[in-house]
């Protein structure tokens, strides 16, 4: 800077300024994301038709040609094409009339309002748990987590309070799904933590368990764990000791999915930085209270995306204990498709089926975008 | 605590709390050595630091100036030799590594403050968890010391929407709010802007002031003029030269040490 000339002094400073029309606006976006090439205005055509097509031909089948109601009580007969004279979509009197099958399984139909009370206390305590702004969350977690449970089982099971018993045999449809799911989230979650850090472990005893564990878990396909845990296991066990099939799948299946989310989060632990462990120990924080302060909070955070995609993997793997005779929802679908006698239509197995995605898509449809909502909730606009 | 807390720079310092005990040892380090594997990364170290003195330690990267800094409070372990911390030996007994680090602060390079906590739940985490500090309390102390590194506006804020020259503040209020008697400070100023360097390093300057026992590794040699009673020079894990900022920086003896200051003082 010794030379004494200057070639430039900003004398006044450029005031903001609203960016150009051009890039504002319906017009500007449509021409920006689908007509910017002549190209790429075909492609957008083409899609549109495509799109379009799709969507005439689901609503001609879900709703224009479907039957949704039948004066004469809900019958198969309504849903033939060679009864009514038309055309037949979907076969909505199929599900009007399997319904309760669909919810409740072969629970006794004098009994189905405890499955209606457990699942409505269900509802109610996870909302109550899940919205951030009510209060009382520790209050809720152990009614939730601890409390819950058990009146869940003591409702479902019965056998005391003078409520009937009600064998796990015949538990089913979507309220088994649900409870199978929801035991299967909140066991497979902590101990899915607690294998994380035991393969982090110092100690070789934990680590190698850890390893152990999860490399096994993880290797055998579900279907082979579910049969195991229902015909092998048994035949372990000594005489007389019989413990429930349906509880031997949930701890088999808890056990199984504990194993992937291990690994879910044992990916949110490596993305801290060191440095963290680091100045928790530097303030005086011993080893537990870093890993709970510091390390799981921020680990779980980055997690959740894994976490919650396990979630719902594990939602829909539920289905498959109908490979051991327990009649979740899907089986229960399944197993109405196969009454031909009352409902032997073209379409009635096609609508059970189309009825049991759309249940999982909108339970699964929720918890990710909850799980989004709540990542939004929890950025604290960090990166390092 | 007197009021000096006017922090400008090229203010001329006031070292009338900057008395260096003669017989209160806060750090003794004694024929210490230790390995990164087959590594020799420190060799034979010997540095006393008497309470209230200020040491910078200076030399090239990978020289180890950082390294033996995290020995002293044992985020790394030494192999062999002593150190002494508060008249507590730092061995593998780990109640004796909390004792040090509960009375020993330490300053980051990269900051290290907990994104996920505010600034406030930054400072009253450890004084509430390792003290057991009532969190009202704590929330106080915090205020006091946030207003003293001049950012308490910014308590109820996550560490990721401050500036970096505001993290280091913050994270040093942070170890301030466990009243440690010593101060280790690994690059503070290293992975800041430069518009940032002076709010930190003013705020050092004032913890000087009160007689804090600091150790710092730092290139900041207008800081070590300043502020050090000893610059401690090293290279290839080993203390090459040790001299008070005056003769350090005039006179230096070692080769190794003329070649450094020709590179960082142009």
């Amino acid at each position: 800077m010794s030379s004494s000339q200057t070639f430039f002094v900003r004398s006044e400073m450029v005031p903001e300024q609203a960016p150009p029309r051009s890039n504002r606006g319906i017009g500007a976006w449509l021409r920006a994301n689908l007509f910017s090439t002549p190209l790429n205005s075909l492609a957008s055509l083409i899609g549109i038709v495509v799109v379009g097509w799709v969507i005439w031909n689901v609503l001609q089948f879900t709703v224009f040609n479907a039957v949704f109601s039948d004066p004469e009580g809900l019958r198969g007969a309504a849903c033939r094409p060679t009864e009514i004279g038309r055309e037949v979509g979907a076969c909505w009197i199929f599900i009007q009339a399997r319904i309760n099958f669909f919810i409740y399984g072969f629970y006794p139909a004098a009994e189905t309002w405890r499955v209606n009370v457990m699942m409505l206390l269900g509802a109610i305590l996870l909302v109550l748990l899940l919205v951030p702004k009510v209060p009382y969350k520790r209050v809720n977690a152990v009614l939730f987590f601890v409390v819950y449970p058990v009146v869940a089982f003591i409702l479902m099971g019965g056998g005391v309070f003078g409520l009937p018993q009600v064998p796990t045999e015949q538990w089913g449809g979507l309220s088994l799904t649900l409870i199978i799911s929801l035991l299967g989230i909140i066991c497979s979650l902590p101990l899915g933590i607690l294998l994380a850090l035991g393969r982090q472990s110092s100690l070789p005893v934990i680590k190698s368990f850890c390893i152990g564990f999860i490399e096994l878990w993880r290797a055998v396909p579900l279907i082979t764990v579910l049969f195991m845990a229902s015909v092998m296991f048994p035949l372990f066990m000594p005489q007389g000791v019989n413990i429930d099939n349906l509880l031997r799948a949930i701890v088999g299946i808890i056990l199984f999915e504990s194993a992937y989310m291990a690994e879910v989060v044992r990916g949110g632990l490596q993305a801290l930085p060191r440095g963290q462990s680091e100045a928790a120990s530097a303030l005086g924080l011993n080893k537990l209270k870093s890993t709970m302060l510091i390390i799981l909070p921020q680990a779980l955070k980055h997690a959740i995306p894994g976490i919650v995609n396990t979630f719902i993997a594990l939602f829909k793997d539920t289905s498959l204990v109908s490979i051991i005779g327990i009649f979740e929802l899907l089986n229960t679908v399944r197993a109405a498709n196969a009454d031909s006698a009352n409902w032997g239509a073209p379409t009635t197995a096609i609508t059970g089926y189309l009825f049991a995605g759309a249940v999982f898509w909108i339970f699964c449809f929720s918890i990710s975008r909850y799980s989004i909502w709540m990542e939004d909730r929890l950025n604290t606009g960090h990166k390092r | 605590m007197t009021d000096t807390a006017s922090v400008t720079t090229g203010r001329s310092i006031d070292r009338s709390q900057m008395a260096v005990s003669q017989t209160d040892v806060a750090i003794d380090i004694v024929d210490m050595h230790k390995w990164f594997g087959d590594f020799h990364v420190l060799r034979d170290i010997d540095l006393r630091v008497m309470r209230g003195e200020r040491i910078v330690i200076a030399g090239p990267s990978g020289s180890g100036k950082s390294t033996l800094i995290r020995c002293i409070n044992r985020l790394e372990e030494h192999q062999q030799g002593k150190i002494i911390v508060n008249g507590t030996e730092l061995t593998s007994d780990l109640k004796r590594v909390d004792e040090v680090r509960r009375e020993v602060g330490m300053v980051f390079q990269h900051f290290n403050l907990f994104p996920h906590l505010t600034v406030l739940q930054n400072l009253t985490l450890a004084p509430i968890w390792v003290r057991g500090t009532p969190k009202a309390q704590a929330e106080e102390a915090a205020m006091t010391y946030l207003e003293r590194v001049k950012i308490p506006e910014q308590a109820l804020k996550y560490p990721g929407q401050l500036s970096g020259g505001q993290q280091q503040r913050v994270a040093i209020a942070r170890s301030l709010c466990m009243n440690p008697r010593i101060m280790l400070f690994d690059e503070p100023t290293s992975a800041l802007d430069p518009e940032m360097v002076k709010e930190v390093l003013d705020v050092m300057i004032s913890l000087a002031e009160e007689g804090m026992t600091m150790i710092c590794v730092t290139h900041e040699m207008g800081f070590a003029r300043q502020v050090a009673n000893r610059v401690v020079f090293m290279d290839q894990g080993q203390i090459i030269e040790e001299n008070e900022p005056e003769g350090f920086f005039s006179n230096p003896q070692h080769e190794r040490t003329k070649l450094f200051l020709s590179q960082i003082l142009h």
